[in-house]
């Protein structure tokens, strides 16, 4: 079987990778897509660890996450949707006004 | 086998997301993004946790990427637009540099961490059964995670009506 320790730096690696996306580019949607990439590195290390001790918590709280992923998949384009329909842009620079 | 089925997962996982932060195009990255969680799933199911990997093939891979890929060809943005002359320092160049700084920090904190840190406390030789068992899974959603569970319905709730009431027109 293959050790924990080698999902958990596959895992941080993601994780990383999608913090890089957050950081580095200027398209909202992608933005979006990075979170996405960091929920599921964090599922990977729940279901990965929930497999070594033996347990299916792991398993559930994976359950829960992805729930609330697409709960926030759902309000975050939404939002997008909103946003585009003002400005005329995916550019998170063009939104720095708190009021318009 | 297991490795070789690990290595080749992890692969395709890893590669999918860096093409999916390095495409312009948004349309490329949700095939990107959907391409690293079917390599997810396998690895859901190299961890004997079946429920998981068909969750995630429905609901991500099916449910979550069917929407976003939605909002792309509603909103039609195919390239990225380059930055705006003189916005602010810190969001031209020098601010895409210190994102990616901070990002490689991040992935060599972790790994040196991972590196240090020793797992031996886990217990060797957990039988498949006891976490690839889809009635345990429910019973524990159902029982032990009951107001979890509510809660989550709430919330569910509330992101449709916000989904709905953010994404309306204002005038008719």
């Amino acid at each position: 079987m293959v050790p924990l320790n080698y999902y958990l730096v596959l895992s941080g690696l993601l994780f990383a990778i999608g913090t890089a996306g957050v950081f580095l580019r200027r398209n909202l949607i992608t933005v979006l897509l990075s979170i996405e990439i960091m929920l599921n590195a964090v599922n990977l290390t729940f279901v990965a660890v929930g497999r070594y001790r033996g347990s299916v918590d792991g398993q559930i709280i994976t359950f829960f996450v992805m729930t609330v992923a697409a709960a926030e998949a759902a309000v975050g384009l939404a939002l997008i949707i909103a946003l585009f329909r003002h400005r005329e842009t995916l550019n998170p620079d063009a939104f720095t006004a708190l009021k318009w | 086998m297991d490795v070789l089925a690990f290595y080749a997962f992890a692969a395709i996982a890893v590669i999918a997301s860096l093409l999916v932060i390095g495409q312009g195009n948004p349309m490329h990255s949700v095939m990107l993004l959907i391409v690293s969680f079917g390599a997810l799933a396998g690895l859901y199911v190299l961890l004997d946790a079946p429920f998981t990997a068909v969750t995630q093939i429905i609901v991500y891979a099916g449910a979550i990427m069917v929407l976003f890929l939605f909002v792309v060809m509603l909103l039609n943005v195919p390239r990225e637009e380059p930055a705006p002359p003189g916005v602010s320092t810190l969001l031209g160049p020098t601010g895409m540099r210190i994102g990616a700084v901070l990002s490689l920090l991040l992935a060599g904190e972790m790994l040196w961490a991972l590196g240090r840190i020793g797992i031996g406390w886990f217990s060797q030789g957990v039988t498949a059964a006891s976490v690839s068992s889809v009635a345990l899974i429910g019973s524990g959603i159902f029982t032990r995670h009951a107001f979890a569970f509510e809660a989550t319905s709430v919330l569910i709730l509330v992101a449709m009506l916000g989904a709905v009431v953010l994404a309306r027109r204002e005038h008719f």
